[in-house]
């Protein structure tokens, strides 16, 4: 299984209502490999995680997982596939209806028959791994921004899997548990031999942890390189991400006109930013 | 999708009767899915959890069991002061027993059961459906490989099949007990006779008739309040939409499914 | 590399070896083994030289065989722990809390 790739992206177009997201995106992420996808926001960094979650049917193209084609998949193969994914959502997605201890072991009981005090010690572990020792009967509504982001991603490693997602890990935490969290991304890489997926636009977590980042813009991939690949970058959208040079915009004279005057076009961007 | 602006309106009318469509298509996909996994759920290893069950029928019912109660007993009550009154013009008191025991059974039992469920039920499923939607955790859920229809729509809706009609039973009953207290007296018969009277009056189809109509309404509450919810947008704003929506969707059905089965089932 | 737990008696305890990949799709096995070894012997050892994997729930059946071997009043360790299980240990910081020998020589030494 090493060396073959995790994720192959070929040709990956989306849309939203009538607008193009997405347009030709091509990504291949190698197994043990911590991938940093960056980009502004409306670049479409986010739209691509939610399609290789397999949350949104593409337009064209095609995503596999695992060498697994998703758009071939049935309810169960999706069923046991996901057993190997893990998901960190930006905001936690933490059920506020269950204990932290419960959201953590939720994978484990809906997946597994492993008994009972099996799953506490795995779960309770996790919370450990991720310095949540203790914490496990509170709800999540009693924890801070950095420890839910924390308790989410114990809940999204409890099965072990082999690839991880993580959104916007360091966004709205102050530097040091942001910093605290890239060195458990490392970690875990090592430890469970994960492939980690991190979309960010945070550049200094994505030079700490990532093996090789991928840069996107409207929709496509400018760049994919190694950290100092990217940092040597001469193209210029690139160099706009680093804060190198000032932003500017080219002005599409006929989008701009749409963006004015239709009607409908407002309800997209809103469902989108929803 | 060519349009011009001064076709705004037919335009507009038109999107509404697609989105009307499209509403009906998304509530009978979710009670299709839904009926799916609480058949076939267990073989999926989509197992559709009892206490998950237990637990929607002591909260949309059990707990609707005091106000249902009340209202129906005061609803009863001004049953009985109308019809004695305009009953006794006629000189037709006597048809007060008949005219209440099936009016309560028929209609304002299962209605008033009904309203009173959308209130509670309809909006309390958008808020949280509608919330877990807004916090990612309905897409947390589905990266898990939970199937959400399974996990939030199936018990809900098991929960109002059974605890509709079992409220609209109590409903009924309660309903003819408080208007057998001021009728009994107008009537000069005592109140047991009075509920003995009311209970040879009817005919199981009456009863049967209310039960049908409870047991669809379970279904429009369950429905239109996970639907309510999954379409929330934007935020706490949304959800508050979302519940607003959903308790005015959810009645007006009701009261228009009423009024289509009473129609038909009285011919 | 197949997977496999082998039994073996010495002087001072009984030990359990591990081969393979504990992942969860054999680690109840583990499980029962280690809890079934402990039935028999005061003085338990897993070995994991041999384990080139270990995720949670192969580590949660050894947590396991430390908590009942507490209770009982007997002694649990690990042995010739390979660097892969080692690293899994050393995330969740279990390799506080387990006793771990260098190899079944210093396991008895450890225990005179």
């Amino acid at each position: 299984m090493s060396g073959s790739p995790v994720i192959e992206v070929d040709q990956l177009v989306t849309h939203y209502g009538r607008r193009k997201i997405l347009d030709g995106v091509d990504l291949t992420v190698d197994a043990g490999e911590i991938r940093v996808i960056m980009g502004g926001s409306g670049s479409g960094k986010s739209t691509l995680l939610w399609h290789l979650l397999g949350l949104y049917r593409a337009s064209a193209g095609s995503i596999r997982l695992l060498g697994k084609d998703t758009s071939t998949l049935n309810h169960s193969q999706w069923r046991d596939l996901r057993k190997n994914l893990g998901v960190s959502f930006q905001g936690g997605a933490l059920f506020t209806s269950m204990t932290v201890g419960d959201n953590v072991a939720m994978p484990l009981r809906e997946h597994t028959d492993l008994d009972e005090n099996t799953i506490r010690i795995m779960s309770r572990m996790k919370l450990e791994v991720v310095n949540l020792g203790g914490f496990q009967d509170l709800m999540p509504a009693q924890l801070s921004g950095g420890m839910i982001k924390r308790a989410a991603l114990a809940r999204a490693i409890v099965m072990d899997p082999k690839l991880l997602f993580f959104d916007e890990p360091s966004a709205g935490l102050d530097p040091v548990v942001a910093a605290e969290l890239d060195e458990l991304i490392l970690k875990l890489r090592d430890a469970f031999n994960m492939s980690v997926v991190v979309v960010t636009h945070e550049l200094d977590s994505a030079f700490k942890i990532a093996d090789k980042i991928s840069v996107l813009h409207e929709g496509k991939v400018l760049l994919t390189g190694t950290v100092d690949q990217v940092q040597a970058s001469k193209v210029e959208r690139v160099q706009d991400l680093l804060g190198r040079r000032p932003r500017t915009t080219e002005v599409d004279a006929d989008e701009y006109l749409k963006r004015l005057t239709e009607e409908e076009y407002g309800e997209y961007i809103q469902s989108v930013r929803g | 999708m060519a349009r011009s602006n001064h076709l705004g309106a037919s335009w507009r009318i038109w999107r509404a009767v697609v989105r009307l469509f499209e509403a009906f298509g998304y509530v009978g996909a979710l009670l299709v899915e839904s009926m799916y996994w609480l058949i076939t759920g267990p073989k999926h290893g989509q197992r559709v959890g009892w206490r998950a069950i237990a637990e929607q029928m002591v909260e949309v019912g059990l707990k609707a069991v005091p106000i249902v109660a009340v209202l129906s007993f005061t609803v009863g009550l001004s049953l009985a002061i109308q019809l004695i009154y305009t009953l006794s013009e006629f000189g037709a008191e006597s048809q007060v027993v008949l005219a209440i025991a099936t009016g309560v059974t028929r209609e304002f039992g299962p209605l008033i059961t009904a309203i009173l469920v959308a209130g509670r039920t309809a909006s309390a499923l958008a808020a949280r459906i509608g919330s877990m939607t807004v916090s990612q955790e309905v897409d947390a859920l589905r990266v898990m490989g939970v199937e959400p229809v399974r996990y939030l729509v199936a018990p809900p809706l098991l929960a109002l099949l059974v605890m509709v009609p079992t409220l609209t039973i109590i409903s009924d009953f309660v309903g003819i007990l408080g208007a057998g207290l001021y009728s009994s007296g107008a009537l000069g018969l005592s109140l047991t006779a009075y509920m003995l009277a009311s209970l040879d009056a009817l005919a199981p189809a009456d009863v049967l008739q209310g039960l049908a109509k409870s047991v669809v309404f379970g279904m429009i509450i369950a429905l239109v309040g996970v639907r309510c919810g999954f379409v929330v947008r934007g935020g706490a704003e949304g959800v508050g939409q979302g519940t607003t929506q959903a308790v005015v969707i959810a009645i007006s059905a009701i009261v228009i499914t009423d009024m289509i089965f009473t129609f038909f089932m009285n011919r | 590399m197949s997977n496999r737990i082998d039994f073996s008696e010495h002087d001072q305890f009984s030990v359990v070896v591990v081969e393979g990949e504990v992942d969860l799709s054999w680690s109840a096995e583990l499980r029962n083994a280690v809890l079934e070894a402990l039935k028999g012997s005061n003085n338990l050892l897993v070995d994991l030289s041999a384990v080139s994997y270990i995720d949670s729930s192969g580590i949660a059946a050894l947590v396991e065989g430390l908590q009942t071997a507490k209770a009982q009043g007997k002694t649990f360790g690990l042995v010739s722990v390979s660097a892969p299980a080692r690293a899994v240990l050393e995330l969740a910081r279990l390799d506080q809390v387990f006793a771990i020998h260098q190899d079944l020589a210093a396991a008895g030494n450890a225990a005179q």
